[in-house]
């Protein structure tokens, strides 16, 4: 290889990811003094947070004093089918009222209570109304908070060192293809300026992943380019694992027409506030589809659920608000049915239920959306919603109080989407927002104090250096070979065909065999053009990473024989508690994904004591019951 | 306009004529494409399926694809819009679709430019002050008071503002000096934001980022994908308030009482402005009723062109006292004689810079 010019440089914490998770880690390593870097896919503000539109969860008890941390937990665990790591659970119900009313004082402009606190709005599954948020725009709040934030330390910098990158710099357009270790230490991450196709080496003893997600391995998706897993596969490679892989939250109502936008989200919101799903006979048929875990706490008739609205506390809620998956799976069937939209679909009304004056003023962004991009006004007619892939609840297993990854590595971090375990099988809507600050500033912090300790730093190897610059100019120097678009279709009709909402056995094997033949395929993908923005070429080195990320999914979805959250096989349609004692582990073996059983952790006595025993026993095994009536009894 | 669902569906794809400009720093130029195109899509879908199939290196920025990240900007058939955002339907179906880069900042590739101007303005601007004596948890806000900043917190970052203002679109010599309407809109947020403890943000604006260049030509707000009132609800008042202040009555005659110097400083000329601007001879010099800006770096580079960013002075009333008499007699007044008609701080001649006068060659290419 001819010498190739390799930009250098050396930071204390190096975070990859530059959306809510990234930003509050970098914020939290800089005020622990660390020399910092973001290193951001995209533009400097542009991350995928931004598309989060209900809320953050915290449980401030600003609109009902009855909220607190206890029953945010609850709700936290309930959602995710008690496949949660209770303990992230525990700390993020916790942590995130802080975290919320930390943002005011970096800026953040919420929604306020008619006594000027902090305004919550409702959102499925949350026994109370507990988002913080600002109309419908939450997400594009937080990262502009952050990213001001950043800056305003930025400026602290500029008057006490002479400049703004003093202590933490952002890195823009830029996208790690490596982490470099010296023996079982992080010592650095190797990358490339998307803009200049220039190398950039960052020598760093402590990496945070927060790259979000999987998405744009899956035909509809609400996810940007940028979800290519890349924080996953990241941490496989550099000897980290991953667990939950197969729990990928679809989100019920993603907009199905025009075909342009299909994908994007229709936020839960339309529906707390009163949107219903309709089926095309004009049947509201979510009341068909309550299941027995949720029967005591959603309404059975329309009028009871009209009333709830109005009077929360003396009615059971509209069942549109039940979870996700339980939402997602009810589409589905009635589609399936024959009974959906002509684009297949079904239909969300919100215009015959509110005044058109109302809903602008409540979903105001989502009025716009509907209005300019599909030129459908929400006010007037219902909008046409099917499921959509929408979030990896699977990632990166961490120690919960530090957001260190488990496996062989050390001073390697997760926090954000790409950090599994938090939400269980399924999340709550709003939970993400608030993971990412609790655990985005966990990370951070003892990403600084893990640098901290460290003896002597640990050095970059030039054989690992060499050998990424290679495999990064690989797809540029093969003339022939195949179209890394057409490559990500077809990757893409795998998961999105055989690996998508419903999955059977004999499909998740056919998966299998072909994401085997597709990894052949990728490895010999060519890019035509230079290194200068070359989108080829980026999706083209982003595909190596889809893949690994998606044989995981497949062989994880094949393994586990229940349905549960995210996770539904519709040859095992029930949950089973046995399962729920396992969490199912990838990590790499050369190349190829090895899958372990690990045992859940087990929740403390006065955690598992919020619970009833009627509720968990609907998720609990015969003998983990016996132990908690022991414990009962002890308490006695 | 519009589509109709019902009518479209089912219409068979048609073949599309696009103009894309390509090529970088060095140059380029605009070539032809024909590609497919389905009822429904955006000009960001035309690009994509353009990178799928023929031109797979063409560059372009895009994260969200639903007008929300600002990332697509791009200037189609010469008007600055989302590529995301601008349905195939909105034109004819012989229409040739030409899509260029943002023409105010640098050509990287293709559609990609160099939008690291806004960042370093974002740097620029006065982080929000948070009230030291408030705890987290203890902010206390009127949704009504909040509502106003929050308008500005709308904004998406697609610099489409920046892009069309004229101030710097083609006038890179106005840039150093020029923060541009996003960045106004992000000083009149923290201005109206009920807890933020700067008071100068108005000042501030005016002296150090360049406010006075703006002559209100709204092309800003027509081009916000947002919808955000940016030069109505965020500039003007931003203008008329600093007008206020400095053309308060009250304001001026303190200013004739007592001696320059003496007067508290609430003025953003502190001096610790950052950027390209440099203030020092403004601040303790003219301070000129007749003048735009406080400030010399910015007038120096406004002064190529005839300097219509001025603030003209409005006439102001004489501050009168209860019995409707002035409050000062020729005992108490510090000089003699009578005032000058056009301030008393006003020296002539008057800087040229602070003229209306075009000068009939000034229109002459200037690079």
């Amino acid at each position: 290889m001819t010498e190739t010019r390799i930009e250098r440089h050396h930071y204390d914490v190096v975070v990859i990811g530059a959306g809510g998770a990234g930003l509050r880690a970098a914020i939290e390593a800089r005020l622990a003094g660390k020399k910092t870097a973001i290193i951001s896919k995209s533009l400097f503000g542009k991350a995928h947070t931004v598309m989060a539109e209900g809320g953050a969860a915290a449980a401030m008890g600003n609109v009902n004093s009855r909220d607190n941390w206890q029953v945010h937990f609850r709700d936290t665990m309930r959602g995710g089918k008690f496949l949660n790591n209770f303990r992230m659970a525990e700390l993020h119900a916790k942590e995130s009222p802080q975290r919320i009313w930390e943002l005011e004082t970096y800026g953040a402009l919420f929604d306020r209570t008619k006594d000027g606190k902090i305004s919550q709005r409702n959102f499925g599954g949350h026994e109370y109304p507990r988002l913080a948020h600002v109309g419908d725009r939450t997400g594009l709040e937080l990262i502009r908070t952050l990213q001001q934030k950043i800056v305003s330390l930025q400026q602290e910098d500029k008057r006490e060192f002479g400049s703004y990158d003093a202590r933490i710099r952002v890195f823009s357009e830029t996208t790690i293809t490596e982490l470099l270790l010296d023996g079982d230490r992080v010592a650095g991450a190797f990358g490339y300026y998307r803009e200049s196709g220039e190398f950039i080496l960052f020598e760093a003893p402590a990496v945070v992943l927060a790259t979000g997600g999987v998405g744009r391995s899956y035909k509809v998706t609400s996810n940007s380019w940028e979800y290519t897993g890349d924080g996953h596969a990241l941490a496989l490679r550099a000897g980290a694992t991953l667990i939950n892989m197969e729990f990928l939250q679809f989100h019920p109502t993603g907009m199905v027409w025009p075909p342009s936008v299909k994908g994007i989200l229709v936020t839960e919101s339309v529906r707390g506030d009163g949107g219903v799903l309709k089926n095309s006979d004009g049947k509201r048929f979510m009341f068909d589809y309550v299941p027995d875990v949720f029967r005591k706490q959603y309404a059975e008739t329309e009028e009871e659920a009209d009333r709830w609205y109005t009077d929360p506390d003396n009615n059971r809620r509209p069942p549109e608000l039940l979870p996700r998956d339980e939402v997602a799976r009810a589409i589905n069937s009635e589609v399936k049915a024959g009974r959906g939209t002509p684009a297949g679909g079904v239909y969300l009304d919100i215009a015959s239920r509110r005044s058109a004056e109302e809903i602008r003023r409540r979903l105001p962004s989502m009025y716009h959306q509907f209005k300019e991009l599909a030129d459908v006004d929400i006010t007037k007619e219902p909008m046409e919603v099917g499921p959509t892939c929408h979030y990896v609840m699977g990632g990166v297993e961490v120690d919960p109080d530090t957001g260190a990854a488990a496996g062989t590595v050390r001073g390697l971090f997760a926090a954000g989407e790409v950090s599994g375990g938090m939400h269980g099988s399924n999340r709550l809507g709003g939970n993400s927002l608030s993971d990412l600050l609790v655990f985005g500033k966990r990370a951070g912090g003892h990403a600084a104090t893990y640098a901290d300790q460290l003896g002597a730093r640990p050095a970059v190897s030039v054989a690992a250096v060499e050998a990424a610059v290679e495999t990064a100019l690989a797809p540029l120097q093969r003339d022939t070979g195949e179209s890394p678009y057409q490559l990500q279709q077809d990757l893409q009709v795998v998961m999105g065909d055989l690996v998508g909402i419903i999955r059977r056995e004999g499909e998740l094997a056919d998966a299998l065999g072909r994401l085997a033949e597709l990894r052949e395929r990728v490895a010999k993908v060519s890019a035509v053009g230079g290194r200068r923005y070359n989108p080829g070429w980026h999706l083209a080195l982003d595909l190596r990473n889809m893949l690994v990320v998606s044989e995981c999914t497949a062989k994880a979805a094949l393994e586990r024989q229940e349905s549960r959250g995210g996770h539904t096989r519709e040859d095992y349609p029930a949950m089973d508690p046995a399962w729920r004692r396992v969490n199912l582990v990838c990590a790499l073996d050369g190349d190829a994904v090895r899958l372990t059983h690990k045992p859940l952790p087990t929740m403390r006595p006065e955690l598992i004591g919020l619970f009833d025993r009627a509720e968990l026993s609907k998720y609990l095994t015969d003998e983990e019951l016996a132990e908690f009536d022991a414990l009962t009894e002890e308490e006695r | 306009m519009g589509t109709d669902p019902q009518q479209a569906a089912g219409k068979p794809a048609a073949k599309r004529q696009f103009r894309i400009w390509r090529g970088d720093e060095t140059g380029g130029d605009l070539q032809d494409y024909t590609v497919e195109v389905n009822e429904g899509e955006v000009v960001l879908d035309v690009i994509h399926r353009l990178q799928a199939t023929e031109a797979p290196d063409l560059a372009c920025r895009w994260n969200c694809k639903a007008g929300k990240c600002g990332s697509c900007s791009m200037e189609i058939n010469g008007k600055p819009r989302l590529g995301c955002m601008t349905r195939m339907s909105t034109f004819e179906e012989a229409e040739t679709v030409t899509v260029t880069p943002l023409r105010t900042f640098p050509v990287i590739r293709d559609l990609v430019t160099d939008v690291s101007f806004n960042y370093e303005k974002a740097r620029e601007t006065p982080a929000f002050a948070p009230p030291a004596d408030v705890a987290p948890g203890d902010y206390r806000m009127q949704q009504i008071d909040v509502e106003r900043s929050q308008e500005f917190r709308k904004c998406i970052e697609c610099f489409l503002c920046q892009n069309v203002c004229h101030v710097i679109r083609d006038h890179d010599e106005n840039k150093p000096a020029f923060s541009g309407p996003r960045f106004f809109i992000r000083a009149s947020e923290l201005d109206m934001h009920p807890l933020d403890t700067r008071t100068d943000r108005k000042e501030y604006a005016q002296s150090e980022m360049g406010l006075g260049f703006c002559n209100i030509t709204k092309c800003c707000t027509e081009v916000c994908p947002e919808h955000i009132k940016i030069t109505d609800n965020g500039i003007i008042p931003m203008k008329e308030r600093v007008v206020d202040r400095r053309y308060d009555p009250l304001v001026w005659l303190g200013n004739k009482i007592f001696r320059r110097g003496q007067v508290p400083q609430t003025s953003a000329t502190s001096g610790h402005s950052s950027g390209a601007v440099t203030s020092g001879a403004a601040h303790g010099g003219v301070h000129s009723h007749a003048g735009g800006s406080h400030d010399s770096g910015a007038e120096r580079q406004a002064q190529q062109g005839v300097n219509w960013q001025r603030e003209v002075p409005h006439p102001t009333a004489p501050a009168v006292d209860s019995s409707g008499k002035l409050p000062l007699t020729e005992l108490t007044f510090d000089r003699a004689a009578a005032p000058s008609p056009f301030g008393d701080d006003v020296e002539f001649p008057l800087p040229a810079e602070h003229l209306n006068f075009a000068h009939p060659q000034q229109d002459e290419p200037k690079h």
